[in-house]
């Protein structure tokens, strides 16, 4: 018998790992140092948790260290860049390109750009929850400076073609961020390849600690940023306030954890995820797969079922910790706009679940999942297409 | 460094054992405090638990307490997002309230201190009478390289009449001063953990409930909307910790006076020639600001390393920079005066001992520059 609750939520946060815990817990004992105290030994310690970090963090997706810098989350490094690139930028490239199945904390840094006076495009996606090439050929001139595309998609698990898109915004002579909280050290992502000035990263999606991100920014004149927070001038100017070793320690070893196991981490989840995948599919005639099919990270699966209402779902399914959609928008009702953007019926939209899986979820806890699942559904009358 | 004395508190200070321990069983679990299943509920309780903790700290109301990445990312969120018309900041605030306030695009006039190291309250009326209403006023509860403890109550009072509203970089402060942001009339009290006891990278403002507050960082609408981001949850949980330890130990503050005034008179017995910055004003008690006319403060902080003996010549995020401490500046120090300065800053773990070693290490110093 598998141990209940099921925590089936991956997209939302990830339990630490005990490797991560341990990198940590030297920083919040001896090495308790301030990183910035240069006159002594304790702050040299600190100081040295930083680099070791920014090396790892480099790693993974190709960069140099110096082009890290540690944030509070994905969210602050989101809202760094693109109110920091746009307002940088200024009236030569007053224009910023985003997508409607964004992160929240992108579409409102990009709204907040747009009340200040910036022009602000929001590409639709396509049905399977793509990026429209084309479309965004079209909206990508010399006046923009800035395009936001995320890697991998938080509620549907899409893996947008950040290559394709890269050799895009470069020919407009414009700046390339991706949201990579869903994405850094799950799926390949290199930053020259893909042509990325910056990547936004979140320590606590790979199994490392809350409450600390990073970004990567590319060296260079072009991808200057108005600082978001000002003061002691840590991290260059760019990020003023007191840097924490033990959270950089832990996304550090995180980050190094995630890049070496990264291969044989995302096999294991493919083949996980598609048997469950195959067992609810064939438990649930007219189940609906939201995004697509193969440009996906597997860890994540956000189905619809047609005719069943999704309150009373999750709270038939209350040994199994899932979600309806993006944790922030956990408690509020109403359909959410990535379903919609994908043109997701309202009504299969309300009837959808996000069901995430990882490191250290087991076929045992999936089995026990579909069939819990499949129960459920059929005793709420089964789905009616 | 097992053995080296820790003596730079008002940079950071040892996290306590009691924090250490919360901090590590949170890790543990799995939960993001906005998922509305079991795993996230705990997580939630973790964190409001801690809010009624930071806001017994402050003397507030917990649905006051705003928790973020710590004092810098708290005094840019007030000085940014109060919406005031100007901004009144005093001359030695914290680099994070200055360069805040140098790109906020409203008028900003700088409140002066006396050469005692506390703000002008005659300059602040005069201020008050010119900037445009409502102003904020931004005045820290207690220095970081001095210890001087400002006037906030009369502050408040001040501000009152003219309808502006005021912060307090209470960073240094708390734990060390009782803090009563209700009884004083604050609008914005701002913290950080790492200075009590804490972890480092959580920090929290606390909101009268009628202070506005345009957020900072946007996104998943956390905190009231007032602060967007996945919470730190084990970090905010031993903030919580951190924060009643701090609470349970205010009247240590006591000890570590008699300690540090032990320490001073030792060294003014030795030489007269010193000068102990800000010692006309009520100080925080573990705070000690001496200079050696003469002597370079780099010199003197590379002497006590070699000695084991960690302190600062200034605050630790200018550390590094050789420039004059604008907060000495401020206070009329001439620049010889204020580059021949240390900090040095007692905490929970000082003992007789290490005072005993600072004071003959010191000493040593004061003989070998002077020639004796």
């Amino acid at each position: 018998m598998v141990k209940t609750p099921i925590y089936l939520d991956y997209q939302a946060t990830t339990p630490l790992d005990k490797r991560v815990l341990s990198s940590m817990m030297p920083y919040l004992t001896e090495h308790f140092g301030n990183p910035h105290s240069s006159t002594h030994s304790f702050g040299w310690r600190a100081a040295a948790a930083l680099d070791i970090a920014r090396e790892q963090i480099a790693g993974v997706v190709g960069a140099a260290p110096e082009e890290i810098y540690f944030t509070s989350g994905a969210t602050e490094a989101n809202n760094m860049v693109i109110k920091g690139a746009m307002e940088f930028w200024g009236s030569k490239r007053p224009k910023l390109v985003t997508v409607a199945t964004e992160h929240k904390c992108v579409l409102e840094s990009a709204r907040y750009c747009l009340r200040a006076g910036y022009e602000l495009e929001i590409l639709p996606v396509m049905p399977n929850g793509l990026v429209d090439l084309n479309q965004l050929e079209s909206a990508v001139d010399e006046r923009t400076a800035l395009v936001s595309v995320m890697a991998v998609n938080n509620e549907i698990g899409v893996i947008q073609p950040l290559e394709s898109i890269g050799k895009i915004v470069k020919a407009a002579g414009a700046l390339f961020h991706s949201d990579g909280a869903q994405a850094f050290g799950k799926v390949p992502l290199n930053v020259d390849a893909a042509g990325l000035d910056f990547i936004s990263i979140s320590g606590h999606k790979i199994y490392g600690p809350k409450g600390i991100g990073a970004l990567y920014k590319r060296a260079g004149r072009a991808q200057a940023l108005v600082p978001f927070f000002s003061g002691g001038g840590q991290e260059e100017g760019v990020r003023a306030g007191t840097q924490a070793p033990a959270l950089v320690a832990g996304l550090g070893a995180a980050a190094e954890i995630a890049g070496a196991e990264m291969t044989a981490e995302s096999k294991r989840t493919q083949t996980l995820m598609g048997s469950f995948k195959n067992k609810l599919f064939a438990g649930l005639p007219g189940l609906i797969l939201n995004g697509d099919n193969d440009q996906r990270w597997h860890g994540n699966l956000n189905v619809s079922f047609p005719g069943i209402d999704g309150d009373l779902l999750l709270a038939s399914i209350r040994d199994l910790a899932v979600s309806s959609g993006a944790a922030c928008a956990s408690a509020v009702s109403g359909p959410s706009y990535v379903l919609e953007a994908i043109g997701c019926r309202q009504a299969n939209a309300k009837s959808a679940l996000r069901i995430g899986v990882g490191r250290f979820t087991t076929e045992d806890e999936l089995d026990f999942a579909a069939e819990r699942l499949i129960a459920a559904v059929t005793s709420l009358g089964g789905i009616k297409p | 460094m097992k053995n080296a004395i820790y003596m730079d508190y008002n940079a950071t200070s040892p996290i306590r054992p009691a924090v250490i321990e919360a901090v590590a069983t949170v890790m543990a679990e799995v939960g993001n405090p906005s998922s509305v299943h079991a795993a996230g509920r705990k997580a939630r309780g973790f964190v409001e638990e801690a809010r009624a903790k930071v806001a017994a700290l402050a003397g507030a109301r917990s649905r006051d307490v705003m928790f973020c990445s710590g004092g810098t990312e708290a005094a840019n969120t007030v000085i940014l997002g109060s919406g005031a018309k100007s901004l009144i900041v005093s001359a030695i605030e914290h680099p994070c309230v200055l360069a805040a306030s140098a790109v906020a695009d409203v008028p900003v006039f700088t409140l002066p201190v006396t050469e005692s190291g506390t703000v002008s309250l005659n300059a602040l009326r005069e201020l008050l009478e010119k900037a445009p209403a409502p102003a904020l006023v931004s005045v820290m509860y207690a220095n970081n390289e001095m210890g001087a403890v400002q006037p906030v109550a009369d502050i408040c009072a001040i501000a009152k009449e003219y309808g502006a509203l005021v912060h307090s970089d209470a960073v240094q402060a708390a734990g060390k001063i009782p803090l009563d942001m209700t009884g004083l009339g604050l609008d914005y009290l701002t913290l950080s953990a790492h200075k009590i006891g804490g972890p480092q990278g959580v920090g929290a403002i606390v909101l009268s409930p009628t202070a506005p507050l345009k957020p900072l960082m946007v996104g998943g609408g956390q905190e009231l909307g007032r602060r967007s981001g996945t919470e730190n949850v084990a970090g905010v949980a031993g903030f919580g910790v951190a924060a009643i330890e701090a609470l349970n130990h205010l009247t240590d503050s006591a000890g570590l006076s008699a300690l540090r005034d032990k320490m001073e008179n030792s060294l003014r017995q030795h030489a007269n020639d010193i000068v102990i910055i800000g010692e006309k004003a009520e100080r925080l008690a573990n705070t000690s600001c001496i200079a050696i006319s003469g002597v370079k403060g780099e010199t003197q902080v590379m002497h006590f390393d070699l000695a084991g003996i960690c302190i600062s010549s200034g605050s630790a995020c200018s550390s590094g920079k050789v420039k004059a401490s604008h907060v000495l500046n401020a206070m009329g120090l001439d620049s010889e005066l204020a580059n021949s300065s240390i900090r040095v800053s007692l905490g929970v773990d000082t003992t007789p001992a290490h005072i005993e070693a600072f004071v003959s290490s010191w000493k040593k110093l004061y003989d070998r520059t002077k020639g004796r």
